[in-house]
């Protein structure tokens, strides 16, 4: 029986121990927004945080993060107002939206460790989320304008 | 492709106005299949309910006691924002205020007309019947506000969810409150008023898709997430080629230890779609996949086990060589062999593109069950419901009435899921399960090794000049696996000679340049065909056909002595066939024109550049000579001439497109698809290799990356035209001007796709 910490609950399943931590997200806990895509970590659809670090859930065996805090997409923020959710929707970034709760998960990591991060720092870590319709134009946009507001908030703050 | 919906829309006016019609008073919805609509703007997809009674001016939209209006879309959501775009055409001619407007993707019902999302088509083809249907609405609020103050109709003006007169205002929820039942013939549809473009409120200004929010919380539900009660989960075995497969026999003994295996079960598929498939069924989906690499097949394997790339080249050269093969299309004067024999010079080269795959984001995946009613229903993203309802209807051997379609959100369509061949292993296998509950998922090498690819294709141009250099003659001649041919054969046109052609594998080669005598001629590769599906694939034929024009008529340029710019400009006169022949094309070449000087302009067009770096210009007209849409792209690129490596540093998109409907959508369309064009150009491609694709997944399979992305610039032309397309006009010149500006950087032209930086490098050398 697996233990975790998934968006501030603990939780179980009842799983081998060497499936990836993204099919329990998705079949026995229910929780859609973790994305599968290529399954060797590839194109980071299905990112995830485990222990605040950002994650490829896809060929993470649930094993591995026993007792872990784990946050999903929908964990992110209690009222889809993270600054990127908000910077998101304000530039509207997704098209199909398939990869985006991948790359909004992996910008969220980003901000953490390099709050106003540089073109070249972006297209350094997000380099490994892929996304088919090409909307990293507005990926490289909406990082920055959430940085942007970050940084304002904690000044005023 | 725009032939087949204008073939159709006509039938889609008028079923839906009749259909309207008679459901007056019935509760609108879906009463027997309700779970079949989905609402992208909402938690988990389900459709609002509505308040009290509701009124239907016409099949596309109901209107509530509260005002709420909830628009029918019947085209698939796949990144477009479509619902958005067409929603607002409608909310627009109705007076609608935008926050009380809902949208409705549908399900398969035959209400709806003919169902497909493709060829940029979606706006277009909305645009007349949306606004009609809105209009309608507006009319009848209008006459029934007007009679119940005692007043003329036009003393009444309906605003914003409102009717405003001299005593006062109603609003579109009281009047529906009043019992409205007003429907219109199709005779007064044609002849109902519509608001002049002018006075457009809400197309062409910016509003926030209704399907973004729900796609930064996770909340979208794709067909991947499709869920019922007591589904069990398959992971297919895909045999060794894509045809002609035939299974001996398999032994699923180590697949007895996975933990929730059920079995493995060898698909009888009257569709043709899997042969050779089998399905491993499992309690999970990580049980299914995990069990289905340890059943051991042994098949009889298809006739092309053999095939690799280089054999479809090749073959499509000895085709190609055969001056009687293809349909030759109608040009207006195809005589050219009296031009090439008096010509003072003439130039021919070849161009090649490789196989490229769809690798949309979401793996493919269906669930499909037979409900308490005896309707099969299917569970999954869809591009083209009406061509996939028959291969189901074959394969599950029902008739199609029995079978209704509910398409999710697409994670990525790109053409892949026009073909819906996916969906017939998961109908199969419950079938075979009695109509039990059945989800499938592909892996990613099984998504990548079931792809319909664009086929790698060969074009062959040549060109005759004058004494002076001027143009007198050109011939382009084009081979591939043709799409059309394999799944909607009924669709493809017959040529001058009598042999019929795939449109959409050729269309792009007749240009709107004036060349003189010239000849297209489309060829279909019968190895290719043999050996894999083609598909549609974004942009499809103009993918290839303008990666060869465009580089030519470079190489034509110099080989004249012009600047590539003026060269173009020369030959676009709009005069004739290039006048254009209908609303949406009319002003032609002269509107091709016009982008090429913008995106001339916005790149700095023969302005000095750095060492090792050039620019290069295409243009092209998007899809078909019917819905042009006039693009120009123009490039900055540096080559680093040590490794070969291309490295654009700027990317400018000019575009005409008529009225833009939305702004916002339309400039990421336009993003996207010249993005998609530059991934093509330089970075994704396969090859076949033994009968299959080589590369299964992103390891190998290397898509454009956030790091790779350059400034990209779109301008569009303000126009009052009728609206084109926007999905993949946008992707057809970006190759052609990486090339052509490479060629002003170095000296060295490359003609085949993607470039890639060893080719380049070798070429160096040889130069």
């Amino acid at each position: 029986m697996a233990k975790f910490i998934l968006n501030g609950e603990a939780k179980t399943a009842d799983v081998e121990s060497d499936t990836p931590l993204l099919w329990v997200i998705r079949d026995e806990l229910n929780m859609t927004g973790t994305k599968f895509g290529c399954g060797i970590g590839t194109c980071g659809a299905c990112t995830v945080h485990v222990g605040g670090r950002a994650t490829r859930s896809c060929i993470t065996p649930i094993s591995s993060v026993e007792g872990a805090e784990i946050t999903t997409i929908e964990g992110l923020s209690e009222k889809d107002d993270h600054p990127l959710q908000i910077s998101w929707k304000n530039l509207q970034v997704p098209q199909c939206g398939y990869c985006q709760s991948g790359q909004i998960m992996q910008a969220a990591a980003l901000l953490k460790d390099i709050p106003k991060p540089t073109d070249k720092d972006i297209d350094a870590v997000m380099g490994g989320n892929l996304c088919r319709c090409m909307t990293y134009v507005r990926i490289r946009s909406a990082i920055h304008e959430a940085a942007n507001a970050i940084e304002i908030k904690g000044v005023q703050s | 492709m725009s032939r087949l919906p204008k073939r159709n829309s006509p039938s889609i006016t008028r079923r839906g106005f009749l259909i309207g019609m008679t459901a007056v008073g019935i509760s609108f919805g879906f009463p027997r299949h309700l779970m079949a609509a989905m609402d992208p703007a909402s938690a988990d997809g389900k459709v609002l309910p509505s308040e009290g009674e509701l009124y239907e001016p016409s099949l596309w939209y109901s209107i509530d006691t509260a005002g709420k209006i909830k628009v029918n879309i019947m085209r698939s959501e796949m990144g477009q924002h479509v619902g958005t775009a067409i929603a607002r055409i409608l909310a627009d001619e109705l007076e609608a205020d935008w926050d009380d407007v809902e949208i409705i993707h549908v399900d398969s019902d035959p209400r709806w007309g003919y169902m497909v999302t493709g060829g940029s088509w979606s706006i277009s083809q909305s645009w007349p019947v949306y606004r009609q249907a809105g209009a309608a609405g507006r009319v009848a609020l209008v006459e029934a506000a007007a009679k119940k103050w005692g007043l003329s109709a036009k003393d009444c003006e309906a605003k914003n969810g409102k009717i405003i007169s001299s005593k006062g205002e109603l609003s579109f929820g009281e009047l529906v409150s009043l019992g409205l039942t007003r429907q219109f013939t199709e005779e007064e549809l044609k002849t109902l008023p519509l608001k002049p473009n002018q006075d457009l409120k809400l197309v062409g200004q910016q509003v926030t898709s209704l399907d973004v929010a729900n796609k930064t919380n996770g909340k979208t539900i794709y067909g991947i997430d499709a869920k019922v009660d007591g589904m069990v989960y398959a992971n297919p075995i895909l045999p060794p080629t894509r045809y002609g497969a035939k299974v001996v026999s398999f032994d699923d003994s180590a697949a007895k230890a996975v933990k929730g295996y059920q079995k493995t079960i060898v698909l009888e598929d009257a569709s043709g779609s899997v042969p050779g498939w089998l399905m491993v069924i499992a309690s999970s989906f990580i049980a299914a996949q995990k069990a289905s690499k340890l059943v051991k097949v042994t098949w009889d394997a298809g006739k092309t086990v053999d095939v690799s790339e280089a054999d479809i080249i090749a073959h499509g050269k000895t085709l190609l060589d055969d001056a009687s093969k293809g349909g030759i299309l109608d040009t207006g004067n195809v005589k050219t062999e009296p031009a090439f024999e008096s010509a003072s010079s003439s130039i021919a080269h070849e161009y090649i593109t490789s196989t490229v795959l769809h690798a949309q984001m979401e793996p493919l995946n269906a669930l499909v069950f037979k409900n308490p009613d005896g309707i099969w229903e299917i569970h999954s993203g869809c591009q083209w419901q009406s061509l996939t309802l028959p291969v189901l209807a074959t394969a599950l051997g029902e008739d199609a009435a029995n079978i209704v379609i509910r398409t999710y959100m697409l994670g990525g369509g790109f053409g892949r899921r026009l073909n819906g061949d996916y969906t017939i292993p998961a109908a199969l296998t419950s079938k075979a399960l009695g109509g039990k509950p059945v989800k499938m998922i592909l892996m990613r090498p099984q998504d990548m090794l079931f792809d319909s690819a664009r086929s790698a294709s060969v074009q062959q141009l040549k060109m005759a000049f004058d004494d002076n250099k001027a143009v007198t003659a050109m011939e382009h001649h084009a081979t591939a696996g043709w799409p059309t041919q394999e799944l909607a054969p009924g669709f493809m046109p017959k040529g001058i000679n009598g042999e019929v052609y795939d449109p959409f594998a050729i269309a792009g080669a007749d240009h709107w340049y004036s060349v003189g005598a010239q000849k297209v001629r489309a060829v279909s590769n019968d190895l290719a065909m043999a050996t894999f599906r083609p598909g549609w694939l974004r942009s499809v034929g103009p993918g290839w056909t303008g990666w060869a024009v465009e580089s030519f008529m470079d190489e034509a340029a110099h080989h004249a002595g012009k600047d590539p710019l003026q060269f173009r400009l020369d030959m676009l006169i709009a005069e004739g066939r290039n006048a254009g022949n209908n609303a949406v094309s009319e002003g032609g070449a002269a509107r091709q024109a016009a982008v090429l000087k913008k995106a001339a302009d916005m790149i700095g067009w023969g302005t000095e550049q750095a060492q090792d770096t050039g620019l290069g210009i295409a243009s092209t007209f998007g899809q078909e000579r019917d819905m042009p849409t006039w693009v120009a792209c123009a490039v900055q690129v540096h080559v680093d001439k040590s490794n070969g490596l291309v490295n654009v540093q700027k990317l400018v998109i000019a575009i005409d497109a008529g009225i833009i409907v939305d702004p916002n959508g339309a400039e990421a369309q336009c993003q996207g698809a010249a993005l998609w064009g530059l991934s093509m150009a330089l970075y994704e491609g396969t090859e076949l290799l033994n009968g299959q694709y080589k590369d299964t997944n992103f390891d190998t399979y290397t898509p454009l990356r956030l790091g790779q992305t350059p400034e990209v610039q779109i301008e569009f032309i303000a126009s009052k035209m009728p609206p084109s397309g926007l999905g993949e006009p946008a992707v057809t010149p970006v190759a052609p001007a990486i090339a052509n500006a490479i060629y002003q950087a170095v000296g060295v032209r490359l003609r085949k796709i993607p470039m890639r930086p060893s080719e380049l490098k070798s070429a160096l050398a040889k130069a």
